[in-house]
């Protein structure tokens, strides 16, 4: 398994976004691991602030330069703010994951589903489990 | 899953390995856009083992490469290469090959890897007897060094100097202690060699290759860098149903004297004039084409992309693909459906990097 920073202080979806509970609601980005999977980030799509989401929702699409990955609401919530300065440099996903590269603020409807998500333990034998099926 | 003679060292340099024309390859070390830059400023380094070589010899060698393929190869003089395609007897493309002529009475075609046994069924089904076809891929290892760099890393390991070989013309050489066939060709728009080496002696090449300064580079920047270049690839802007003309690939189709499978359909196509020509663009709105996404004029469907990305040397997004004639010309516009969504696009002119 390769060399990730996955942090003990936020939880994680299935699909590779990390939550951290914040007073406003929680703040949305995309872990290490798939940084590092996706590559040179060049492109990132963003909902509309207002915009109520389900969990599980396609809310977002994320580019590198190979490839095209959509972004899903790792709960269910409204977008109450967007990170703007990603639509001039999407590379801050690539930099400073968990910092500059975050994505957006989802007010939190349901407090379980955040509960709900992997911690680092969880996250890290989730993508063990991936790696050791596509070897 | 086929592996190159170079699989371990990708494994070992943490290259992240796809699956690519039934070979596990790596698409990247570390960044395509450094990999890319590398390639543009100093050198970049490819293993491109998977590509295949067909190899005719003897007295019909040469004539039976000429009815195969839609360059000249008569004409063509030991130590040169000329690009050409393979064509079916409807004028679509089979494969697009490069042609070197290695002596009076023996020619080899370098073959796309995803149809090296296409292309070699094909080619001993038009052979004469007396062609002596043999497929030689396993057999060969392939590295491209590709870069202003490269002529000085290749003198650095002992190859003869290189600065008065041109473009398209091939030597036998010594590199790093053993023989090779050294070509100044490459698929990336940028100054470059190929290296045909026997599959036993890869390793050494690479490690002496990469030690003389040269950047390993994946299947991600040679994409990027091969759609800069505007050259195309089979599968997206060539395939078994796409013409020659439609491709405007009609400087390496002789069709003033024919005589190549399939030139009947390509000169009918020719008289008719090709319904649909691949174009360049660029993005003008803000969104990245991705090969198979709609062409739009109005609303309507007029085509789809064959490849498009990022442009990391222009900083702005990049695409070909195929449309009516009435909007090939530079300065056309009209849209790309991104996710259902029409974006701006406007034709200008290829290379878009030269």
């Amino acid at each position: 398994m390769g060399d990730y920073d996955i942090r003990d202080d936020l939880r994680y979806s299935a699909e590779d976004e990390w939550v951290r509970s914040e007073a406003k609601g929680v703040t949305i980005g995309i872990s290490d691991y798939a940084q590092q999977q996706l590559g040179d980030v060049v492109f990132v799509e963003l909902p509309e602030v207002g915009r109520l989401l389900e969990k599980g929702e396609p809310l977002g699409v994320i580019e590198s330069v190979k490839t095209v990955a959509d972004l899903y609401a790792p709960i269910s919530g409204e977008v109450l703010e967007i990170n703007p300065a990603l639509a001039e440099t999407p590379e801050a996903v690539n930099d400073d994951c968990y910092g500059e590269g975050w994505m957006l603020v989802l007010s939190v409807a349901d407090p379980s589903e955040v509960e709900g998500l992997f911690d680092r333990a969880g996250y890290l034998q989730h993508i063990k489990d991936r790696e050791d099926q596509s070897t | 899953m086929q592996r190159t003679p170079l699989h371990e060292a990708h494994v070992a340099l943490g290259a992240r390995m796809v699956p690519f024309a039934g070979f596990d390859m790596p698409v990247q070390y570390d960044s395509i856009k450094e990999e890319h830059a590398a390639v543009r400023q100093t050198a970049g380094l490819f293993d491109v083992s998977h590509m295949g070589q067909i190899h005719f010899t003897g007295p019909e060698a040469v004539a039976t490469v000429e009815r195969l393929v839609t360059c000249h190869v008569a004409s063509l003089r030991v130590g040169r290469v000329r690009y050409g395609l393979l064509c079916n007897e409807e004028g679509g493309v089979v494969d697009d090959v490069t042609v070197y002529r290695t002596a009076e009475d023996s020619v080899f075609l370098c073959v796309n890897a995803a149809n090296v046994e296409k292309d070699y069924r094909w080619c001993v089904r038009h052979a004469s007897e007396a062609a002596g076809v043999r497929n030689r891929s396993t057999e060969t290892a392939l590295l491209a060094l590709q870069g202003p760099a490269s002529a000085a890393i290749l003198s650095k390991l002992g190859a003869a100097p290189l600065d008065g070989m041109r473009r398209f013309r091939f030597v036998d050489a010594e590199l790093a202690g053993g023989k090779v066939l050294l070509s100044r060709t490459g698929y990336t728009g940028s100054d470059g060699f190929e290296i045909y080496a026997p599959a036993a002696a890869a390793l050494g090449l690479w490690q002496a290759l990469t030690d003389a300064g040269a950047r390993p580079c994946g299947l991600g920047a040679r994409d990027t860098l091969r759609l800069e270049a505007a050259l195309p690839l089979y599968g997206h802007e060539l395939d078994d149903s796409t013409s020659p003309l439609e491709a405007r690939l009609d400087r390496f189709v002789k069709l003033e004297a024919g005589g190549f499978i399939g030139a009947e359909a390509v000169r009918r196509c020719a008289e008719a004039g090709p319904k649909r020509l691949l174009t360049g663009f660029e993005m003008v709105g803000r969104g990245i084409a991705r090969a198979g996404y709609p062409i739009a004029k109005q609303g309507e469907t007029v085509g789809a992309v064959t490849s498009g990305g990022p442009s990391p040397t222009l900083g702005k997004s990049i695409g070909l693909g195929y449309v009516p004639p009435a909007l090939a010309e530079p300065g056309q516009e009209f849209d790309i459906v991104v996710r259902d969504k029409p974006v701006a696009a406007r034709v200008i002119e290829t290379p878009f990097v030269s």
